[in-house]
């Protein structure tokens, strides 16, 4: 039966989804690590989704194809009170954006959402069929 | 008489296998929403079922022949299952990563699809009751 195909695509889409706010929840919870400028100082990461071809030629899948870290300049900040500043009085901060991350995990979040209902259509269209004929 | 049988339910279980491979490809848009050069597609109802029916079954499109374990399975993706043929959608409005999915279009017609496919279940529930009702009397 063809419908099952629908499970595999939105799971495959509902995991997918699933990494990327979990890459959102990183990003948030180091949004504040700040490091000294010698020291390794957390880059935003990013997940790059691709589609995936399956066995049926009508379906195709979702999966995250890598995890890029965000390459723009990281923050200076200037504290020398700072454990952690270097000899000029700056600490270094991650590159996180609140504001990015907020509206990743929302976006992240209504995807996932959207998927569920697919999977749930997918099985009240399936348990209808198998009540053909009854 | 199962000849018969068979007859009398193809025009429905055609319909039925097309909608619920239109609603496979319509689930694939909706997961790939976010998916970086992603184009949506979707197929013709009218034109496939049209098809479907002028070949008599819902056949799979020819493959291409495999004489050695080495060969490429040659993945179809012009066309469904059946043969149905996949067409790009036309959006008014791409994204900026090269994705074509229109998230509402997509809900609408998935919703859209499922309402008809449950009614032709129904439908071929009503013809084997009337079915019945004739054989028993």
């Amino acid at each position: 039966m063809s419908l099952f195909n629908v499970f595999n695509v939105a799971g495959s889409a509902m995991s997918a989804q699933g990494q990327r706010l979990n890459a959102v929840a990183s990003n948030l919870a180091n949004a504040d690590s700040a490091a000294s400028s010698t020291g390794q100082t957390y880059r935003a990461k990013q997940v790059v989704f691709s589609a995936v071809p399956t066995a049926a030629p009508e379906s195709t899948g979702v999966k995250v194809k890598q995890v890029v870290e965000d390459q723009s300049p990281l923050k200076r900040v200037y504290d020398p009170k700072h454990p952690l500043a270097d000899g000029d009085g700056y600490v270094t901060m991650p590159n996180v954006n609140v504001v990015e991350e907020m509206v990743n995990m929302i976006s992240a979040s209504r995807s996932y959402q959207t998927n569920v209902e697919t999977m749930n259509t997918a099985k009240n269209m399936l348990l209808k069929t198998l009540a053909i004929g009854q | 008489m199962i000849g018969k049988l068979d007859e009398a339910l193809r025009f429905h279980e055609t319909s039925l296998a097309l909608r619920s491979q239109r609603q496979q490809v319509l689930a694939s848009n909706i997961a790939n929403a976010d998916t970086p050069n992603y184009k949506a597609r979707d197929i013709d109802f009218n034109a496939a079922l049209k098809g479907a029916l002028s070949r008599g079954s819902v056949t799979p499109p020819p493959a291409l022949a495999q004489t050695s374990p080495a060969h490429l399975a040659g993945l179809n993706t012009k066309g469904t299952t059946s043969g149905a043929e996949l067409l790009y959608r036309t959006n008014g409005q791409g994204n900026v990563d090269g994705n074509t999915v229109d998230m509402d279009a997509e809900r609408n017609q998935f919703a859209d699809n499922a309402v008809r496919y449950e009614a032709e279940v129904n439908m071929i529930g009503a013809q084997i009751k009337n079915l019945l009702a004739a054989v028993q009397g």
